[in-house]
């Protein structure tokens, strides 16, 4: 992606916002990137259309799945800095609690990087940081070879 | 998305291609969030008609694995199969792809939770005899 090579050319950190404005279904969904200095979380602005059951009502569970692959994107192209986005290879959601009509919270680490794979851990959250309602493992290729992609 | 199957245990589902979805802007391809969405929706959608529970049912988990990235422009269809229920439990097995099921995009294993706390009562099927 231009905004990830452009970085990488001039050796600084993406402009994460910029990133992800560039994303149309980031966009779509209204994700936001807060950093402070190395420590990165995206928000999850509450909006009607991320509705997936009306009655309770409670966020789609394919929103918070993406929301979370994002937040695992966006840490790995910030920590990595290649040329390209993080491609998923696969992952794994554990949906711990029913997600409330607020804004979410989630964080990644990268737990292990290898020079093609990552593994990534991502958590979101509501209220507490200490209660999340659903969690991410997941693997994603880092591959920064243009031909592969 | 739109529903165009739903029999025995299994749920058939289409997202047409959209702009806003695509999650690579340079190449077009959608965003892997989208078949997250549409998978994790047509595996509920397989539970609800194997269980004929509707609303009641929650996902615990889900894996997908990504095989290839979808064609921009094309749409994406999602099939799912409800294999096994048990007292609390559905399990799934889904895919989705374009054309061909033997060349999917990504494939996915899910559970449910059945009879969640909140619907717990409302939603349940009839017993037989009342």
């Amino acid at each position: 992606m231009q905004i990830l090579k452009a970085a990488a050319a001039e050796g600084r950190k993406v402009d994460l916002q910029a990133l992800v404005d560039a994303i149309p279904y980031c966009r779509f969904l209204g994700i936001r990137v807060d950093r402070k200095g190395t420590e990165l979380t995206t928000i999850l602005t509450f909006s009607p259309h991320l509705i997936g059951n009306p009655v309770l009502p409670a966020l789609h569970g394919g929103v918070i799945g993406a929301f979370l692959e994002t937040t695992a994107i966006i840490q790995t192209a910030f920590e990595i800095g290649g040329a390209s986005l993080p491609k998923p290879v696969d992952i794994n959601i554990d949906y711990l609690r029913s997600g409330r009509p607020v804004d979410t919270f989630g964080r990644a680490v990268i737990t292990k990087q290898g020079r093609r794979v990552v593994n990534v851990h991502a958590e979101a959250w509501q209220d507490e940081h200490t209660k999340p309602i659903a969690a991410l493992r997941g693997h994603f290729l880092v591959a920064s070879d243009e031909a592969e992609s | 998305m739109t529903l165009l199957e739903a029999s025995g245990g299994t749920a058939l589902c289409r997202v047409p291609y959209d702009e806003k979805l695509i999650g690579n802007p340079e190449t077009g391809v959608i965003h892997g969030g989208v078949i997250t969405s549409l998978l994790d929706n047509t595996c509920g959608i397989a539970v609800g008609v194997k269980t004929k529970l509707v609303g009641a049912i929650a996902t615990l988990d889900l894996r997908i694995d990504y095989m290839k990235p979808a064609t921009p422009k094309q749409d994406i269809l999602a099939f799912a199969d409800c294999y096994r229920v048990s007292r609390n439990i559905a399990f799934v097995r889904g895919l989705a792809y374009h054309t061909d099921k033997d060349d999917p995009i990504a494939t996915c294993t899910a559970a449910f939770m059945l009879g969640t706390k909140s619907f717990r009562g409302a939603n349940l099927p009839a017993k037989e005899g009342e």
